[in-house]
């Protein structure tokens, strides 16, 4: 288990200890938050609250404050809605797929992905339900029993499994995210010395104690939900893609769309892992496990599922004139052609030609590049979806009902008050959250710590044979 | 009835494995071991079987599957039988396609959410309690070896630390339980 090839770059930088894994990860929990951190908190809390006041403004009025009409029946709440649910891919995706396959570099960003994640599912729950009207009705998307007779929900709708599958997907990426931190507040609540952080890491620890068996069954408990998790990140965005895909609007009556909504989802969270871990890294030290090398891991991926996304729009565009249908010829004319045509092209370059330039090591390895390209790629990938939507239903049957989108201020103000909301709630993760899983990095420290990786054994006892017996997870 | 509790420190996992291999091929009993990480290998050593929450986690999992499955036929076949387009739903399997989303999601998050609570209520861990390791460090970088005399009723006090000291720990510490 301690053993890793001596030409990988080691994970993390430094010689390190034990004690100072634990010290470098809660330093900026104990130390004072810096003038920054309160700045950017003010700025975020102002916009989250704008936002706020918008939504409370649009279910006071009713969503005729949008800049939707009777054309455009869908445009920036859905847009948005699946903008942060695909944002909200990344997390579960490095904290389950890549544990699934023993990746060990995704211990350095998995407690902060997840939690973005959680984050960001949480904005996007709020468009479905503000998009409702009737906010207070909401719980309707429940199968209650009720007095309207035996009305139930409608399970062959995949808006219902839409509510389903979010709903499962926040609740397990929850308990799955904070199974990890038990441990991690445990080692707060031993550390902190003041009595009311102390309380708190107490209570939110459960009173965990670390003992063995209590480890061998965390081990295993974080591979079934990895496992569990796995497929539940696929049929998340595979749903999502259903709302489209199985109606009968040309530009969304697609089979393409499942795997390509799950690529682009994975593409888009793992740009925004980018620029938060980017930022974080610096101002809360992190350095030495958040390095070059986990970036440019990061960076591999947005270009393999950059490339999918691709090859899917090229598919779909092929497809389009192949299938000798006329109706969706046009709409793929009309979408790059179009009145929407900048859209199109924005979406095209942000998402084709930004990810392949990953392809250059020194490219992929520059922290500035990856920063811009990581803002870039969620730039695109935001106009994608707005373009699968708005430009597939502004151009109706009836030549008499073709439309232009024009959003309002409303709109704006709330999709910009989720990203302020969404920065509030992770700056005050990062502040009183371990930002890092310790006890997790603990055990890659030996087998890929700089210290121990590249000197020679000095411990002088021989624990290559007890590695048979390892039979969970690490 | 008073038992005595010895608590031997180490400062690494490796040596704290292989002191524990050293004591139980002589005879003494490891009641348990307090680490800040999972000590890889160390649960066959010290005589831990493996969890069975995998099994339970399964268990869940069907049992969503059959909930599921359960209420949607009320739903959509007995209660409320829908006729969509001249096409209606005479019997669940002609539907079925369209309930495996649900179906799915479902098992999926009975067996997350049980397998969780099956988790802290066997750890006892929840929300309020008070943590039992002995020493703070042990959330940190100590790892602690906890031997038991009345587990250990071949051993006297003495012998223990005897045997102890060529383990190479870095703090002992006895004390009286109830």
């Amino acid at each position: 288990m301690h053993k890793e090839s001596a030409i990988r770059e080691p994970l993390i930088l430094g010689h390190k200890t034990y004690t100072d894994i634990t010290a470098d990860v809660c330093k900026p929990i104990e130390d004072k938050a810096p003038k920054a951190w309160y700045v950017l908190f003010s700025i975020a809390l102002v916009i989250g609250l704008y936002g706020v006041g918008c939504i409370f403004y649009l279910i006071g009025t009713g969503i005729g404050v949008w800049g939707l009409n009777k054309t455009i029946g869908w445009a920036w709440d859905i847009t948005n809605f699946v903008w942060w649910v695909g944002i909200g891919h990344a997390g579960t995706l490095i904290s389950a797929v890549l544990l699934l396959f023993r990746q060990k570099w995704r211990m350095a960003i998995n407690r902060s992905a997840e939690a973005m994640t959680i984050f960001a599912v949480f904005m996007a729950g709020i468009f479905p339900m503000i998009h409702m009207g009737r906010i207070w009705v909401a719980y309707w998307t429940m199968p209650i029993p009720n007095q309207f007779g035996s009305l139930w929900v409608n399970f062959n709708s995949p808006l219902l499994w839409d509510v389903f599958a979010i709903s499962t997907y926040l609740s397990v990426s929850v308990v799955f995210w904070y199974i990890g931190l038990i441990p991690d507040f445990a080692t707060l609540r031993d550390r902190v010395k003041r009595p009311i952080p102390k309380k708190m890491y107490s209570i939110l620890s459960f009173g965990w104690s670390g003992r063995a068996k209590n480890w061998n069954r965390f081990e295993l408990v974080s591979l079934v939900l990895a496992g569990l998790a796995t497929p539940l990140v696929f049929s998340v965005h595979s749903i999502v893609s259903f709302d489209f895909a199985t109606s009968v609007i040309p530009g969304w009556h697609t089979t393409i769309f499942p795997p390509y909504f799950v690529a682009g989802a994975v593409f888009s969270g793992f740009a925004m892992v980018q620029t938060l871990m980017l930022i974080m890294r610096k101002a809360m030290r992190l350095e030495a496990y958040i390095h070059t090398r986990h970036v440019e891991y990061m960076n591999i991926v947005i270009m393999v599922t950059g490339s999918i996304v691709g090859t899917a729009y090229i598919t779909e565009l092929f497809i389009s004139w192949y299938s000798g249908v006329e109706y969706e010829a046009y709409a793929f004319i009309n979408r790059f052609s179009g009145p929407y045509w900048w859209a199109y092209w924005s979406m095209m370059t942000c998402n084709v030609i930004s990810p392949q330039l990953m392809w250059f090591k020194k490219l992929r390895r520059s922290l500035l590049f990856t920063f811009i390209i990581s803002i870039v790629v969620n730039i695109g990938m935001w106009f994608e979806r707005y373009v699968i939507i708005v430009s597939s239903i502004h151009r109706d049957y009836l030549p008499s009902s073709w439309s232009m989108h024009y959003p309002s201020h409303i709109d704006l103000g709330v999709y910009v008050g989720t990203i302020g909301l969404f920065f509030v709630f992770f700056l005050l993760f990062a502040r009183f959250f371990p930002v890092l899983p310790i006890a997790e990095l603990k055990t890659i420290l030996k087998s890929s710590g700089e210290s121990y990786k590249n000197a020679p054994d000095t411990h002088g006892h021989d624990h290559a044979h007890d590695d048979n017996h390892n039979t969970n997870n690490h | 009835m008073a038992d005595k509790v010895i608590y031997a420190m180490y400062d690494d996992d490796d040596v704290l494995k292989d002191g524990a291999k050293k004591l139980v091929a002589k005879g003494v009993k490891v009641s348990e071991v307090f680490s800040p990480f999972p000590i890889h290998g160390i649960d066959p050593i010290i005589g831990i079987k493996n969890t069975r929450l995998g099994i339970m986690a399964f268990l869940y999992a069907i049992t969503g599957t059959m909930l599921a499955t359960i209420a949607m036929r009320y739903f959509m076949i007995e209660d409320w039988p829908m006729n969509v387009g001249g096409k209606p739903n005479n019997t669940y399997l002609q539907n079925m396609l369209a309930f495996i989303p649900v179906t799915f999601e479902f098992t999926v998050m009975c067996a997350a959410h049980g397998m969780a609570l099956t988790y802290f209520l066997k750890n006892k861990t929840l929300p309020g309690l008070p943590a039992q390791n002995p020493d703070p460090r042990t959330t940190d970088d100590r790892f602690v070896m906890e031997l038991r005399l009345s587990e250990n009723s071949n051993f006297t006090a003495e012998e223990l630390h005897e045997l102890l000291k060529t383990t190479g720990y870095v703090e002992l510490d006895q004390k009286e339980v109830k």
